[in-house]
């Protein structure tokens, strides 16, 4: 790993970045090496997550919002993790997000990096966060993640991001699909994207109802006017977040300023109620575990005689071993823990 | 350690709008276990260096159908220099006449494919040349 490369980094030199991105995406040792650098300068960019069903228009949203970010006064930079699957089969993938942020190309600060999950459930791929870290010291304000078009269980990026904005669109459900558990829980901020197409409003009321139904013991929000701004309503820090229910056409930039307030406004909120560092605290802890797990999974595996795995397999494929009961062997019969 | 996926830009500059070729190489390489990006119609020179630029890509494939290859190509490898991506794998496709391939290959340009060229011909040109390239 070149010192020379986190210099250049530091100094916001582009291919730097783009190089380390790579290393760390391969987990190579100069990977580790640079994210261990890089990590005491973390910590300070807002990390938003934007997640929704395929097709329901993430990647014109991101390029929606970016656009609009870049055109504030002391505009922040932005970074841009866009995650497409792999295929299960062939292992190769195709990213095609940047077809939908054409505004975004021609712009030095902001920086879009496509990537593959590889393999990784949940919405993200392994090497996500370390990339969001990578942005974070590389001095990005603001990352926006977009997961894969995800169906109702793939919440990882709730984990990795302090704002989560769930795409819904027109015509996707009915009220019974939005009192399920998962993707729609982990919004912070809901959107019902193409909102020009019918059932708009319809859309719109069952996520409000939804959220009613789930905030109406918790919260003393509901005698607040509905017409009071996002952001009058939720500074206050002493009261929980309740997820406003915004409607936008993203190629059409409809409704994107209204949806980076409610962003900016999550942001306060998480800063003044102190669940920012709650957040970070969180996140932090699940790093420091899944990193044990793998370390005590590779430990495991390298102290194994050769063959045993296939052997013990063997076994309770033929019904002559439980799976528990393999896995209390392997472990025990493990030098290396 | 997993291996080194090969990572791909597929750009179509110029103004034409026929991308079924960019697409169905893009597919190829896709099923190839390659990792594919496709950036979509009328990238400009420097649209293409900056994306080959953020995404770290050991590939660049161009599918030139306008018969501007001649402007473009030379545009491209120029821009890609700037930005410190001249050593990319590059590749142009699409209806380039006989007579313009030996400048393009001087020009930088490493494989020319017409119509009809096998995708797996294709695959196996990359792969060669990536395994070249790591024992170098």
């Amino acid at each position: 790993m070149s010192t020379e490369l986190l210099e250049n980094l530091k100094k916001g030199d582009r291919l730097a970045l783009s190089r380390i991105l790579s290393q760390v995406e391969s987990q190579s040792e100069a990977g580790s090496q640079a994210l261990e650098a890089l990590f005491p300068f973390t910590g300070k960019a807002h990390k938003v997550g934007i997640t929704g069903a395929p097709g329901a228009g993430k990647s014109s949203l991101v390029n929606a919002l970016a656009h609009q970010l870049r055109r504030q006064q002391d505009a922040p930079r932005v970074a841009i993790i866009a995650v497409d699957p792999t295929s299960p089969f062939t292992g190769g993938a195709l990213l095609g997000d940047r077809v939908r942020m054409p505004d975004l190309q021609q712009d030095p600060g902001v920086f879009i990096r496509s990537m593959a999950t590889r393999g990784a459930l949940g919405g993200l791929a392994a090497a996500t966060e370390a990339f969001s870290q990578v942005f974070d010291a590389a001095g990005y304000d603001i990352i926006l993640i977009e997961t894969v078009g995800a169906g109702q269980a793939e919440v990882d990026v709730v984990n990795l991001a302090h704002t989560t904005i769930v795409v819904d669109t027109p015509g996707t459900g009915d009220d019974i699909q939005s009192i399920k558990a998962g993707i729609l829980e982990i919004a912070d901020i809901l959107v019902v994207n193409k909102a020009d197409r019918p059932g708009a409003e319809q859309s719109v009321r069952y996520l409000q109802a939804m959220l009613e139904m789930g905030y109406s013991r918790s919260s003393t929000a509901g005698h607040h006017a509905p017409e009071a701004s996002i952001t009058e309503t939720l500074r206050e820090s002493t009261r929980p977040w309740v997820p406003p229910v915004l409607k936008t056409i993203a190629i059409e930039s409809q409704g994107i300023e209204e949806l980076l307030e409610a962003m900016q406004a999550h942001r306060c909120y998480l800063i003044e109620s102190g669940n920012w560092q709650v957040k970070e605290r969180q996140a932090l802890q699940k790093a420091i575990q899944r990193a044990i797990a793998q370390n005590l999974i590779n430990r495991w595996q390298e102290g194994l005689s050769p063959g045993l795995f296939e052997e013990t397999l063997q076994a309770v494929v033929e019904r002559k071993m439980s799976p528990e009961s393999a896995a209390q062997y392997l472990l025990e019969a493990s030098q290396g823990l | 350690m997993p291996e080194k996926k090969i990572r791909v830009l597929i750009a179509k500059p110029g103004l034409d709008g026929h991308d079924r070729g960019a697409k169905v190489i893009a597919h190829a390489l896709r099923d190839d276990g390659m990792e594919v990006i496709y950036t979509g119609l009328r990238q400009t020179p420097q649209m293409i260096a900056e994306a080959a630029l953020q995404e770290d890509v050991d590939v660049v494939g161009l599918s030139i159908l306008s018969g501007a290859h001649n402007v473009l190509v030379p545009q491209v490898i120029q821009k890609l220099r700037e930005v410190g991506k001249g050593n990319v794998f590059l590749f142009v496709g699409g209806i380039i006449p006989q007579t313009d391939i030996p400048g393009l290959l001087q020009a930088g340009v490493k494989k020319v494919y017409g119509p009809g060229t096998d995708t797996r011909k294709v695959c196996q040109d990359i792969r060669a040349a990536m395994a070249e390239r790591q024992q170098a």
